[in-house]
């Protein structure tokens, strides 16, 4: 099932010298279940596809329709609701709350959603087991590893049970054994429930794990691998 | 969730945080502290001009007041008095004979006010009586005594049982003199009424000058309560239309204004300080935004809406501003009640404070209707110095922010 389409997406900074384009007409689609990597060189153009997809940033032509809600039609506002409860994020640099636990960051979402205290513990719960953190959920963030504290963020963007993962890069920043162990994890969530991850990366491992990837190379796509 | 995220965000930098609770609570201690050492001297200033001075009313007989006239007499004083005394809230009443005059001893002479008086009647009016630092006031029967201030007796040089000569103006205009003896000297807060004050029985003053038993000057009035001050005049104006009824405000213009001007004096004060806090929070907060912004692009992109970014950046600031507030309230409320009960005493600028009618000892008095001021005039401020700092998190760009090193 069809669950991101983007369709003649261009994007144009104005820098003070010149105009920069970033993106010059993207057309994707991706599939529910999905594990796909988009890759190319610094300055190609993919982390500018991942904020549109990700309804961060808008495309300065073109449209990007997720789940048949076109998000450049959508105003600020309901764009922030829109990725809160559809769009799950992991960033390259982690980006947990310094001040929660493993527990209370996971949740965190959740309460945003408004959901009932017992059914974010129970989900809270599930997804500590799921990243393999159940005798960290006390521990702040300080306390863990660079790639444990991956995987809260991977399971904080999966605690609003979203349609679809965004990952900025999220092994840059992970030793080998880590990175290898996050991306087993996000593997089997992917494979047994069927989440779809979307990452931009330049890590072999990654790529590697990948069952699609698209290489953008000067804001266009120049490859569009499935592996079978 | 915003609550306690926002109180957990407060103490991610101990320190600075510390440091500005600190500088909030002595920015509160001292507006509260400030108020109430203001406010306790004024009222205490007030105190001294209506139970050492002046009392509640006076009645004259009119123009008395401008040029302290000899002629000037209420003739009928005593039924004056009667009726005055049975005046719903009237609490004492007691006549007096005013006269400028001079008083000299062996060593020198000066200009004073003489004020005759019936001491029985005096002593619940005024509270000289309690004031004596040596002899008695008016204790023994003898003729012709005569009490006066501390800093007179110095300027005259005389000492308790010394001679001093009072010259005056009799009823005829013709000059007269008298020697009375010294049997009580007083000691109030207020050199400058110790200086020009003596007091004499009011019957030695009617037997020098010559005047009717029944007459006075003045009508001196005593309240049950000072705020009755004004609605009792006005019965008084309403009674004795043909004389001047005045009351503490009117006749002490200086207090008057003292009472107006410090309200206006305090909230300045005030708005230095909570200007001062402002800025201060401004920038400390400016600081926490600029450092979180990675973190507040996060909280953006993964959906917090703009209204929550900012409610949770007012909620920290004003985190930091109540805690301070409310310890700087609470230490500025129990020392103030403290010191309203022991007096602080400044008895390095006695001399500096009584040349200008102030006690050195000074009783702090506060109320909580000033602290509950206080506390909403801070809990504004914080509210306030969040503003900018909290719209400046909104303005970051998610996608941006996530990014930044």
């Amino acid at each position: 099932m069809k669950i991101i389409e983007i369709k003649g997406v261009t994007k144009t900074y104005d820098l003070k010298t010149m105009p920069v384009h970033a993106l010059n007409g993207i057309d994707l689609t991706f599939q529910e279940g999905e594990f796909a990597s988009i890759v190319g060189p610094s300055g190609s153009g993919k982390t500018t596809l991942l904020n549109i997809i990700g309804g961060l940033d808008d495309p300065t032509d073109g449209v990007a329709i997720i789940d048949d809600v076109d998000l450049t039609s959508l105003s600020g506002s309901n764009k922030t609701l829109f990725r809160m409860r559809n769009i799950g994020f992991v960033f390259q640099s982690f980006n947990l709350i310094p001040v929660l636990t493993v527990a209370e960051n996971i949740e965190f979402i959740m309460q945003l959603q408004g959901i009932s205290k017992e059914i974010r513990e129970k989900r809270t719960n599930e997804l500590i087991e799921a990243v393999g953190l159940a005798d960290k959920r006390n521990s702040r963030p300080n306390k863990l590893s660079g790639g444990q504290q991956q995987r809260v963020a991977v399971a904080r963007a999966l605690a609003s049970k979203p349609k679809f993962i965004l990952a900025d890069e999220p092994t840059a920043n992970l030793d080998s054994k880590s990175a290898e162990n996050l991306l087993d994890i996000m593997g089997k969530l992917n494979k047994e429930e069927n989440i779809t991850f979307i990452f931009s990366t330049h890590d072999i491992r990654v790529m590697n794990k990948a069952r699609r990837i698209i290489t953008i190379e000067d804001g266009r796509v120049i490859e569009d691998h499935i592996k079978h | 969730m915003l609550w306690s995220l926002s109180w957990k965000n407060v103490w991610r930098n101990k320190l600075r945080s510390i440091v500005v609770i600190i500088a909030v609570t002595l920015g509160v201690f001292a507006a509260v502290f400030i108020l109430a050492f203001m406010n306790g001297m004024v009222d205490d200033r007030i105190q001294t001009v209506i139970r050492t001075e002046i009392s509640h009313i006076q009645i004259h007989e009119p123009g008395f007041q401008e040029n302290n006239d000899f002629s000037l007499r209420i003739k009928n004083a005593d039924s004056i008095v009667r009726v005055v005394s049975q005046t719903n809230h009237v609490a004492a009443v007691c006549k007096r004979i005013v006269i400028s005059s001079l008083v000299a001893s062996a060593e020198t002479n000066t200009g004073v006010k003489i004020m005759g008086i019936v001491p029985e009647a005096e002593r619940t009016i005024t509270n000289i009586s309690a004031k004596m630092i040596e002899g008695t006031y008016f204790g023994n029967n003898l003729k012709n005594s005569v009490v006066i201030g501390q800093k007179l007796a110095e300027k005259l040089k005389v000492a308790l049982h010394k001679k001093v000569i009072i010259t005056l103006q009799d009823i005829n205009l013709n000059i007269t003199s008298g020697a009375f003896r010294v049997v009580g000297i007083y000691e109030t807060d207020n050199n400058m009424y110790d200086e020009s004050t003596l007091f004499v029985r009011y019957n030695d003053l009617c037997l020098l000058t010559g005047m009717n038993n029944t007459e006075a000057h003045e009508i001196a009035i005593m309240l049950d309560k000072d705020e009755n001050s004004e609605s009792v005049k006005q019965v008084m104006t309403n009674e004795f239309k043909r004389l001047e009824v005045q009351y503490w405000m009117e006749l002490s213009p200086e207090a008057g204004y003292l009472v107006s001007s410090m309200g206006q004096y305090m909230a300045i004060f005030i708005l230095i300080i909570l200007l001062a806090l402002c800025f201060g929070i401004i920038n400390t907060m400016l600081m926490v935004v600029l450092e979180r912004v990675k973190e507040l692009g996060m909280l953006m992109a993964v959906g917090m809406s703009k209204p929550r970014v900012f409610f949770m950046i007012m909620l920290e600031t004003v985190y930091l501003t109540i805690t301070g507030g409310f310890i700087g309230l609470v230490t500025g409320y129990l020392i103030s009640k403290h010191l309203e009960r022991v007096g602080l005493d400044l008895y390095f600028w006695k001399e500096a404070y009584e040349s200008i009618g102030y006690s050195s000892l000074i009783y702090p008095k506060i109320d909580l209707r000033m602290v509950a001021i206080t506390a909403l005039m801070v809990i504004l401020t914080g509210i306030f110095s969040a503003i900018y700092p909290a719209l400046k998190a909104l303005r970051f760009n998610p996608s941006e922010a996530t990014r930044t090193e």
